[in-house]
């Protein structure tokens, strides 16, 4: 109990803090804040292992949370018949071909022996697959993209149930994991973080145009819901109880028949958006608990020690017969498979899939901020990281604008440089996010929880 | 005729805004790769370093604006550079000894460094947009282009017009003199040569005398100098807009590695590359080959080898590929 004081401190505070977002701003607020608390926990998660346990970098985390929203987009939309009568053939033959070019490739690699000419080939066919693609491709992803261009114009989904998305987000980024990690991982951690980076951003250059396959742009909007709508849940007998009863001390005041209906009318309408929070927070809950318990488990296993002797000396584990290029490629997928799981649930919660609001600012330095700040190694550290950095995320904005206030109290309100101050509000986050990192950085190194290795 | 109307067509689209980009990449890249070289670490706060440069440049523009300064034909900024780069020097100096030094004293490996670096990117996005704003600003004055496409048509006869602006002259010329004056301080001075056998052995250095913070300071001062020119630059020939900069960040990275990380004058060249191959790539040569087929074999597509929209992700492969085939760089030679 007495080592683990520090940990229940800071999530007690972290809890205190986002109940009391709750009583000030509104309950909404504080658990919009609580869920997307508990995504970027999951985020950071992920980024934990790759980077605590086994000191691999990965700036490409952008890459593999849109690649588990678009898994949510082709899970959960119904599928478009139209538009796969006129192309779906097509796509079907053309991911086809790109099998076909991959083999190509694979057989030229074990026959020829390494040389100029067996390069020059593979170059050769390259460049042909993509010639054939795009001619064979072109029409049918026109006629695709003309299939009702307003709400469509895409190949949709498969109809499922959204939940599946976690799980098939999850092996998206660990297929993408496992070709990155194939390229990438034999390089020295900069070049590795520079290559990471610079792939997510292809990866999201192809989802961003590519319309026949995500929209593109053009956005996928009112995805299917894990949990009820708040506009059913109103209309509900049950839970019109149930927010009767909640509050029923507060009714009782009201003495007016149709004041009381009012009253109830409005509690009804902010009863149900906080119940369908309270549903995703369930839910991510699920999730967070469960990673956290076989991350857990993992970190303290055999497998876990041998990676965190991989992660502290290379040699010397490789010289004891482990092979650290496998185990790399493992942690690898792993991680990034968590970061696609958060992707899905990202755009779960939102019910809408926007290529365009994938930036590396958000989805990726962010992320390396709370896996910093938290306390690489440890997982409650990379969790706690996640809930601190988004609430500073959030909070700064207010506590920019109480600052600025506080400071110009002299000034006239219509004075050039306070207006200019509170304009510029929503940047404070960034100067928040930077001096933070960069005084954890020089004076807790370690973040705020810091990695502790215990022998069981 | 076709033929010189095909050739114009390929200078007026590819060749001159190619030279003006790759220019642009190079002061950047040139820019990674000394800090690289000599601090050793990645510096991701590069493309808002860049930003910042260039804010002080448009404010001290639009004070001489103000006061009614100019240059006539050529742009005001012209004037303001020098100050920029004064007090853009001041930031890094004081960037360096209050965050950097710590680590570097410490000897933190060059991860922690570029984490460091990542703190910084945050906060000199946060000033450059508090002070400045995000949206997109362009603060170009005086004569825009020295030949216009339609003077051009009239001057030669010709069915294709060749524009350019002065400001892709400017950027080409001023990228020359620095660079000529870079590599001249770097190979010929003792400064120059005593930062470059610091970047080849740091303990040597130190044994043959050599005063790493004279060094470390220098290598800031020159940053500060590209940081500033390379972003107003890019400024003038485009627009100034805090997230761009940030973007472009990852084709300078890009450069920089292509031409092996390290290595100034592959810098230089990888800017040129990732520059050149990203126009290649992505420009429709339809019109191209209307001039230089015969009617019959026009193409009925825009004969794109990509569109546009992966302009991006062509230098980007490009990188991976350099990544996987030649970790070094494709420019052999002395690094730094």
């Amino acid at each position: 109990m007495r080592k683990n004081l520090n940990v229940i401190a800071a999530y007690g505070i972290m809890l205190v803090l986002i109940i009391l977002v709750g009583i000030f701003q509104s309950w909404n607020v504080a658990l919009s804040i609580f869920n997307m608390c508990l995504i970027s926990a999951v985020m950071t998660m992920g980024a934990n292992v790759q980077w605590g346990y086994a000191g691999l970098i990965n700036f490409g985390l952008m890459g593999y949370a849109a690649l588990g929203g678009l898994a949510a987009v082709l899970i959960s939309v119904d599928p478009v018949q139209e538009a796969w009568a006129v192309g779906g053939f097509n796509i079907i033959m053309c991911l086809g071909l790109i099998v076909i070019m991959i083999f190509a490739i694979r057989f030229v690699l074990k026959i020829f022996e390494k040389s100029k000419i067996r390069t020059y080939g593979i170059v050769a066919i390259i460049i042909t697959g993509i010639i054939i693609l795009r001619i064979t491709s072109e029409q049918s992803i026109e006629a695709i993209e003309a299939v009702n261009p307003a709400t469509t114009g895409f190949l949709g989904g498969l109809g499922l149930p959204i939940i599946f998305s976690w799980i098939v987000g999850a092996f998206f980024a660990a297929g993408l994991a496992f070709i990155v990690g194939k390229v990438a991982l034999g390089l020295r951690a900069d070049y590795l973080a520079i290559a990471t980076l610079l792939i997510s951003e292809i990866v999201i250059a192809i989802i961003k145009h590519e319309d026949w396959l995500t929209r593109g742009v053009k956005n996928v909007i009112g995805l299917k819901r894990p949990v009820p709508y708040e506009v059913e849940l109103q209309t509900k007998e049950w839970f019109v109880n149930l927010v009767t009863e909640f509050n029923s001390g507060k009714l009782e005041l009201i003495s007016n028949i149709t004041d009381k209906q009012a009253a109830l009318n409005q509690l009804i309408i902010e009863g149900s958006s906080v119940f369908v929070k309270l549903c995703y927070s369930g839910l991510f809950l699920i999730v967070v608990i469960a990673l956290l318990i076989v991350t857990q488990k993992a970190l303290y296993s055999p497998w876990g020690r041998m990676m965190r002797a991989i992660r502290d000396n290379e040699e010397a584990a490789n010289a004891m017969g482990k092979n650290v290029v496998k185990q790399h490629l493992l942690i690898f997928i792993l991680g990034s498979a968590i970061v696609g799981i958060a992707g899905a649930m990202l755009v779960t919660q939102d019910g809408l899939f926007t290529p365009g609001s994938y930036r590396p600012m958000r989805y990726t330095f962010l992320i390396w901020v709370m896996v910093i700040v938290g306390g690489s190694g440890n997982n409650f550290g990379a969790i706690l990281g996640g809930f601190a950095v988004w609430f500073l995320w959030i909070e700064a904005a207010p506590i920019a604008l109480f600052l600025i206030n506080l400071f110009t109290i002299g000034l006239h309100e219509t004075n050039a440089l306070k207006v200019h101050l509170i304009e510029s509000v929503p940047y404070f986050r960034y100067l928040m996010m930077g001096m933070g990192l960069l005084l954890i950085m020089r004076y807790r190194p370690k973040g705020i929880l810091p990695e502790k290795i215990e022998i069981k | 005729m076709d033929f010189l109307n095909a050739i114009i067509l390929l200078l007026n689209y590819i060749f001159v805004p190619a030279l003006t980009y790759g220019s642009q990449l190079a002061l950047g890249a040139i820019f990674v790769t000394l800090i690289y070289g000599i601090l050793r670490f990645a510096n991701f706060a590069t493309g808002d370093m860049m930003a910042f440069g260039t804010m002080v440049t448009i404010l001290i523009t639009w004070y001489f604006q103000s006061l009614g300064i100019s240059l006539g034909v050529l742009p005001t900024a012209l004037i303001a550079i020098p100050f920029a780069i004064i007090f853009m020097i001041g930031y890094m100096l004081f960037i360096d000894k209050f965050v950097f030094k710590y680590y570097r004293v410490n000897k933190s490996p060059p991860v922690q460094l570029a984490m460091v670096s990542i703190g910084v990117m945050f906060v000199t996005q946060a000033v450059v947009r508090i002070i400045i704003g995000p949206s997109d600003r362009r603060f170009f004055d005086g004569e825009k282009f020295i030949i216009k496409a339609s003077e051009f048509k009239e001057m030669t006869g010709l069915n294709e017009g060749l524009a350019i602006k002065s400001s892709q002259v400017l950027t080409i010329f001023v990228t020359l003199i620095l660079v000529s004056i870079l590599f001249w301080f770097l190979n010929k001075t003792k400064t120059g040569k005593s930062m470059r056998a610091y970047s080849d052995n740091e303990d040597l250095a130190l044994l043959s005398g050599i005063d790493p913070k004279r060094v470390v300071m220098i290598t800031w001062i020159i940053a500060g100098i590209l940081a500033t020119i390379g972003g107003a630059l890019y400024g003038l020939d485009k627009s100034f807009k805090p997230f761009t900069y940030f973007n472009n960040m990852l084709p300078i990275f890009a450069a920089a590695i292509v031409g092996g990380i390290g290595n100034p004058f592959g810098a230089f060249l990888g800017g040129y590359v990732i520059a050149f191959s990203e126009i290649f790539v992505t420009y429709a040569y339809k019109k191209f080959f209307m001039y230089v087929l015969p009617a019959s074999m026009e193409p009925e597509t825009l004969v794109q080898l990509l569109s546009t929209d992966y302009k991006f992700a062509v230098s980007f492969s490009i990188l991976v590929i350099v990544l996987l085939y030649r970790p070094n760089g494709i420019f052999k030679g002395k690094v730094l």
